[in-house]
C-alpha cells in the first residue's frame, strides 16, 4: 500500500501549486516582504515555519474535540506561541548560531496568519495524518515562495547569494560590476517583495488560466 | 464520554489546565536548558570581545569568524589579561567583568545611581588594548558591541551585533565590510572625545580617510548607523577619565 493515498498527497502538492498560501490565499504576505531580503533568513523562516504548522496541525487535531468555542482562537495562537518558545530555547541550547538568525523572525513566525488559518480550517475538523500532511504542505508552499522571493531579492539587491558574493565585487569593480552593472538598492527594501510576488502571480495565472478569478 | 464543550464552567477549567500544562513544559524546558543556554551566552561574550581585539578566525575576504566554541576559554584567559570594574572613582579586578549587562548598568545611570562599568585589557602582538562594551538603541530595538582602542585611541577592531534590525539594511552592523571600516579611524578629534559617525554621503566609500571620525553609512539603514554613531559616542564619554589616564596621544 502506497504511503500516501493520491487523496492525502495532494495536501501537500496543492499548497506548492494551484492553492499557494500565498500566491493563491494571499496569506502570509506581511512576513514575505519583511524577511525576504535575504535567501538565509528565506529558508531559516521556511524551516521554522515547516516546523511549527506540522506539529501545531497535530496538536490541535489532537485537541480537536475538547476545544471549547469560546476560545478556540485564544488556544491556537498559545500553541503557536508555545511551539515557537520550543524551538527557540532548543536552538539556543543546542545550536546557538542558528538561533540568533531565527530569534528576530520569532514573533513574525507567531503571527503568521496561514498557521492560524490551516489551524482554523483545517486541523480542528481532521485527523492527525491529514492535519500533519496539510501543515507540511502549506508551510512548504510558503517556504517555496519566500525562497524564490529571497533569491530574487538579495541576487538583484546585494549581488549575493547567502552573503557569498556571486556577481563580483561591486567596490573593486570585478566580475559583472566590471560592465557597468550596479546593485539594485530598491530590491532590499519591502516594497520590492511585493513586486516580485506580484510577478510570481503574475506568472502562475498565466500558466494556468483557471486561477483567474471572473471580474 | 460526550464532553459539552459550550459550557462556561468547561471553558473555565479548560483554560486553567491549559495554562498550567503550556507554563509547566515551558519551565521545565526553561529550567533544562538553563545551564547550556548561559554557557553558550558566556561563551558567545568571550568571542565578540576577542573579535572586536582581533583575535578571530577571519581570512582575507570573507564572513565574520569568531575563535571556535571549544577553544574560547583558553583564548580568553590567554589574551585577556586584565577585566576590570569601573565604579566611580574606584577601579577593581573582577575575572567575571565578561557578564556584566551594560543595558541595567545604562539604566542605573538614568536612576542616578553609579553604575559598574566594565573594561578589559587585552594584549596582542606585545601591544596593550582597551576594550569597551557598548549598548544602544537601533532602528528596531537594542544594538550593542565592542570597541578596541590602543593607547593612542586609534580603533583596532570593533564587533557590532543586534536584537531585530531590518534583515538586509539595518542588520547588515554585524557584518565584516561594516565592522572593517572602523579599523584604523581615531575616536579623538583634537583633544576631545568625537567617537565615530556613521556618515552618509561622505564620498569615502573605500574608508581610505582615517582621521575624519567617520565610516560609510549602510545604504536604506539610517536610522541603525546613527543608532551606531550614538552608541560609540556615548560609551566612549563613559569611559574617558580612565581614557584620559592611558592616553599617550
Amino acid at each position: 500500500m502506497a504511503l500516501l493515498t493520491k487523496k492525502d498527497a495532494n495536501l501537500i502538492i496543492d499548497p506548492l501549486t494551484d492553492n499557494n498560501p500565498i500566491t493563491i490565499q494571499v496569506l502570509g504576505i506581511c512576513s514575505a516582504l519583511a524577511i525576504t531580503a535575504e535567501l538565509k533568513a528565506s529558508v531559516v523562516m521556511a524551516i521554522a515555519v515547516i516546523f511549527v504548522m506540522g506539529v501545531g496541525n497535530v496538536v490541535i487535531s489532537l485537541m480537536r474535540n475538547i476545544i471549547p468555542a469560546k476560545i478556540k482562537i485564544i488556544v491556537q495562537l498559545i500553541v503557536v506561541a508555545t511551539l515557537v518558545i520550543v524551538v527557540d530555547q532548543v536552538l539556543k541550547a543546542f545550536a546557538y548560531e542558528l538561533s540568533k538568525t531565527l530569534s528576530v523572525f520569532v514573533g513574525l513566525i507567531i503571527t503568521n496568519c496561514i498557521i492560524m488559518g490551516r489551524f482554523e480550517a483545517f486541523a480542528l475538523g481532521n485527523g492527525l495524518w491529514r492535519s500533519f500532511l496539510d501543515g507540511i504542505g502549506n508551510a512548504l508552499g510558503y517556504g517555496v515562495i519566500l525562497v524564490i522571493v529571497g533569491f530574487i531579492r538579495e541576487l538583484l539587491g546585494s549581488g549575493t547569494l547567502f552573503g557569498y558574493p556571486v556577481l563580483g565585487d561591486p567596490i573593486a569593480k570585478t566580475g559583472l560590476y566590471a560592465t557597468g552593472y550596479e546593485n539594485n538598492g530598491f530590491m532590499i527594501i519591502p516594497p520590492a517583495a511585493l513586486i516580485v510576488v506580484g510577478i510570481i502571480i503574475w506568472v502562475q495565472r498565466t500558466q494556468n488560466p483557471a486561477l483567474v478569478e471572473e471580474g | 464520554m460526550a464532553f459539552n464543550t459550550d459550557k462556561n464552567l468547561y471553558t473555565v477549567i479548560f483554560a486553567a489546565m491549559m495554562v498550567v500544562v503550556v507554563g509547566s513544559l515551558l519551565a521545565f524546558m526553561a529550567s533544562s536548558l538553563e545551564s547550556r543556554i548561559k554557557e553558550n551566552e558566556r561563551f558567545e561574550k568571550q568571542q565578540n570581545i576577542l573579535y572586536a581585539m582581533g583575535v578571530n578566525e577571519n581570512v582575507d575576504k570573507g564572513g565574520v569568524e569568531f575563535v571556535p566554541t571549544d577553544i574560547v576559554e583558553g583564548e580568553f584567559e590567554k589574551y585577556i589579561v586584565d577585566q576590570l570594574v569601573i565604579k566611580g572613582d574606584s577601579i577593581l579586578e573582577d575575572n567575571e567583568a565578561y557578564l556584566i549587562d551594560m543595558k541595567r548598568q545604562l539604566a542605573r545611570i538614568s536612576k542616578g545611581e553609579t553604575p559598574r562599568l566594565p573594561l578589559f585589557v587585552g594584549e596582542k602582538d606585545g601591544e596593550q588594548l582597551y576594550i569597551i562594551p557598548m549598548y544602544g538603541k537601533g532602528l528596531w530595538d537594542a544594538i550593542w558591541g565592542f570597541i578596541a582602542l590602543d593607547k593612542n585611541m586609534v580603533v583596532q577592531g570593533v564587533f557590532f551585533d543586534h536584537k531585530g534590525e531590518t534583515p538586509g539594511l539595518g542588520a547588515n552592523i554585524n557584518q565584516r565590510y561594516f565592522m572593517d571600516d572602523f579599523t584604523g579611524e581615531t575616536i579623538m578629534q583634537d583633544t576631545r572625545y568625537a567617537g565615530i559617525s556613521v556618515a552618509k554621503g561622505n564620498n569615502d566609500p573605500l574608508n581610505e580617510r582615517k582621521d575624519d571620525n567617520k565610516v560609510d553609512a549602510l545604504a536604506g539603514a539610517t536610522i541603525t548607523g546613527d543608532g551606531v554613531s550614538a552608541m560609540i559616542k556615548q560609551s566612549v564619554d563613559l569611559y574617558k577619565d580612565y581614557l584620559d589616564g592611558i592616553r599617550e596621544n
